[in-house]
């Protein structure tokens, strides 16, 4: 027994189950000391699995200020690699996974 | 709500999910009418959609339509406050197939913002040129052969054609420049009536890429001046993406497999030097060159 | 009482469903229902609702489509090409479930091109998930349209409904009409209400596409709407009858039983059944069963109307080339294995004229059994010669 609606119409948002994130081959790695909390990888993720967290405070003379730095969601990340080529601190590397490496032995 | 979700089915590194979430920042909460088309494909099938606006996909050539019928209905009904009325249509569906239902849609001014989302050839279907694909461009239904080299004819200017229909902004992009898109999308919506924005949008499979590339292709598309990014207001160009040091086109043709075929083909030289011309003119015309 | 034509008794019925959309491009012979819709528009008589005047009949399809899917009720009207170049989207709309409202000025098909009526186009769209409804006369076409609205937005059904009218002989024609009042169809007709519809407030996907793990089972549930539909219609036909005072008959309508019945459509039903009734006079025992519903077909009322019968003869305006004509398939079907005798005889293809004579001789032959069952085309003799 399978539930359809009336003319397949599909509730909000539900790829979210989709997990792609064993898709690719290589997965991001940041360097968070490296990272200026820019936003660049965000912007162009394709997969919309780059945000911006809150890391601590940073004393700039008088004033504080967040520090932020990019976070992957690697159930979703692709391994696609834009967020490495646009990140302008280059505090993006892409590695590969190590079920790759296995097999390159 | 997040406009639009992770989970989709877009290839790594593909071009088109970096538009959407840039227009769909840009506007907000939407209506958005699909084409049939490599969008609608990796984002609405049933039970999985990457949608948090309301979406829908009727046919391949009538995105355009389906968006009036939205817009005429919400008026009908008392209920234009709900929000902006977008369209994403591939190349294809916007210059081949769907181009009496655009025709239309611009002619009675409706309040539409129609995005075209340009990666130069039926991708969906694994790469045959369309109306939008460039000159000398291999595709399957334009192979390179003995005799051809690659597509016949010049990629249709449909920014002439939106501006034929007297729009009130229109403008190109690319996925290059996401932060331009958002601005240009939040922009276009200020304006009363339908509005056109084409953005170039890499496909990795199509144009023979790897996923690090799409992003810095689309960059030597517009450094070239092949696509340049212009903006009009009301038929006045306002704004255009200026080039420093304005690259050869040949280095963005030769990064892509597509164009492979051009620096050996008898008549590839040919068709490069044209579309040197194409950026010189360009360059020329909106005055791209620093 | 008015005598009016048969446009203006369709423009004037939709006007008082209260549509929300109305969307279509000109085609003879239907220009002038959207004409008479123009005008209403223009002169402020139609209350909130938009007129569009698309760019081609796939264009206006496409904006009912979205208009719909958004929750507004909506009309299109159009025949022939028209028809045809909407399909591709008419059909999309009945798998997306949505309840458009669209009347068919019947016209023949191209090549040849002819702008006459018969049934080819309407025929066309047979299998597009599209309720087909053949209206006798521009009354039954004035009454249907509401009932069409009420049937189509029943959330039994959610389909959509096509009311076919014979262009020319019922759109050009002046007929008195007992035109309604607007309380009637409010009281008979509630405001349209989907159960689901796209809004920002609740934002759903519309028109998904489907993995052969559930594909035929949205196609399946199409086919189980159309079905409910039967029960659906039988009872908006009854309830009309009371709020209306006019009883047009189930999805056929017909006499008593006889040896031999004579099935016809459309406008022809008149003239045939009077035929009939003349032939009963004359102690023949033959009866008329008028076919109002085409889809969903009704083949438990037809085997019940047909109890009895030895003979049944089907007046056809439509061909099926290379098998025998659509509505021919459909009755036999519907009574196979009651062993009757079943005769196909088309006629007033591309609007050639269906004189009484020729109805009457055609019942006649078969009365006395001068012809055979099968496929009979009343068309002059020809023969094929290059140009």
């Amino acid at each position: 027994m399978i539930r359809i609606t009336p003319g397949a119409v599909s509730k909000p948002l539900e790829s979210l189950k989709v997990k792609t994130g064993d898709w690719g081959a290589e997965y991001p790695v940041i360097e968070e000391e490296k990272c200026i909390g820019c936003g660049e990888c965000e912007i162009f993720c394709p997969d919309l699995c780059i945000e911006l967290i809150e890391a601590g405070m940073e004393k700039k003379g008088e004033k504080e200020k967040i520090i932020r730095v990019a976070k992957v969601n690697y159930e979703y990340c692709k391994g696609c690699g834009t967020c490495s080529v646009v990140c302008p601190a280059e505090a993006i590397k892409m590695e590969l996974k190590d079920i790759y490496r296995g097999e390159l032995k | 709500m997040k406009l639009f979700g992770s989970g989709h089915g877009a290839c790594p590194g593909c071009g088109l999910p970096i538009a959407v979430k840039n227009v769909l920042e840009g506007v907000g909460p939407c209506f958005v009418a699909n084409s049939t088309g490599c969008l609608e494909i990796i984002s609405s099938q049933y039970g999985k959609s990457a949608w948090g606006v309301p979406y829908i996909h009727s046919v391949f050539e009538n995105a355009a339509a389906v968006a009036a019928g939205i817009e005429v209905a919400l008026k009908a009904l008392r209920r234009t406050d709900e929000g902006p009325i977008v369209v994403f249509a591939g190349d294809g569906a916007t210059a081949d197939i769907g181009i009496g239902p655009l025709s239309g849609m611009f002619d009675r001014g409706h309040n539409v913002l129609y995005v075209c989302l340009d990666n130069e050839a039926y991708q969906n279907t694994g790469n045959q040129q369309s109306g939008l694909t460039p000159s000398g461009c291999y595709t399957t239904t334009t192979p390179a052969g003995k005799i051809m080299a690659g597509k016949q004819g010049q990629k249709k200017d449909m920014v002439a054609f939106a501006l034929a229909h007297k729009l009130p902004y229109v403008a190109t992009a690319s996925v290059a420049f996401p932060r331009d898109i958002k601005r240009k999308a939040k922009r276009a919506i200020e304006f009363k009536g339908p509005k056109y924005i084409q953005i170039h949008s890499p496909c990795v499979t199509g144009w023979g890429l790897n996923g690090k590339q799409a992003i810095p292709v689309a960059r030597l598309a517009v450094e070239t001046g092949l696509y340049p990014l212009v903006e009009y207001e009301n038929g006045e160009l306002v704004r255009v993406k200026k080039v420093k040091e304005r690259k050869p086109v040949e280095e963005y043709l030769k990064q892509q497999k597509r164009f492979r075929h051009l620096f050996k083909h008898p008549k590839g030289h040919e068709v490069v030097e044209e579309l040197q011309k194409i950026a010189d003119g360009n360059a020329l015309k909106f005055g791209l060159d620093i | 009482m008015k005598v009016v034509r048969g446009f203006y008794s369709v423009a004037y019925s939709v006007r008082l469903c209260r549509p929300d959309v109305i969307c279509a491009y000109p085609i003879t012979p239907q220009t002038e229902i959207v004409e008479r819709l123009a005008e209403m528009y223009a002169n402020g008589e139609l209350g909130n609702c938009e007129y569009v005047t698309a760019e081609s009949e796939f264009g206006a399809a496409s904006i009912l489509v979205g208009a719909s899917a958004t929750g507004a009720r909506t009309f299109t009207a159009t025949c022939s090409q028209g028809l045809i170049l909407m399909s591709e989207v008419l059909w999309n709309a009945s798998g997306m479930r949505l309840p458009i409202v669209l009347v068919n000025a019947n016209r023949s098909l191209s090549a040849p091109l002819s702008i006459w009526n018969d049934h080819q186009d309407s025929m066309a769209m047979r299998d597009a998930g599209i309720i087909q409804v053949y209206a006798e006369s521009n009354q039954e076409v004035h009454d249907m349209i509401p009932q069409a609205y009420k049937v189509a937005e029943d959330r039994r059904v959610m389909l959509p409904f096509m009311v076919c009218m014979d262009g020319y002989k019922l759109t050009h024609a002046y007929e008195p009409v007992d035109l309604l009042d607007q309380e009637i169809v409010d009281g008979f007709l509630p405001a349209y209400d989907p159960p689901v519809k796209l809004t920002t407030k609740k934002p759903l996907t519309f028109g998904s596409y489907a993995t052969p793990d559930c594909y035929m089972e949205f196609r399946v549930a199409m086919h189980d709407a159309m079905d409910r539909a039967r029960k659906v219609m039988d009872n908006v036909f009854q309830e009309w009858a009371e709020v209306s005072g006019r009883d047009w008959g189930g999805h056929i309508s017909n006499g008593e039983e006889a040896e031999t019945c004579v099935i016809a459509m459309g406008s022809l039903a008149g003239l045939v059944r009077n035929v009939v009734e003349e032939l009963r006079k004359e102690g023949k025992s033959v009866s008329f069963i008028k076919l109002r519903t085409f889809r969903p077909f009704p083949a438990e009322e037809l085997r019940k109307a047909l109890t009895g019968a030895s003979k049944v003869i089907v007046f056809e305006r439509s061909l099926s080339l290379g098998s025998e004509p659509p509505v021919t398939l459909d009755v036999k079907s519907a009574i196979q294995k009651m062993g009757i005798d079943v005769y196909s005889v088309v006629v007033g293809l591309g609007g050639r004229d269906v004189p009484r004579e020729l109805v009457k001789s055609t019942i006649q032959e078969v009365l006395e059994d001068r012809v055979k069952p099968g496929l009979h085309f009343k068309a002059k003799q020809f023969e094929e010669v290059i140009p």
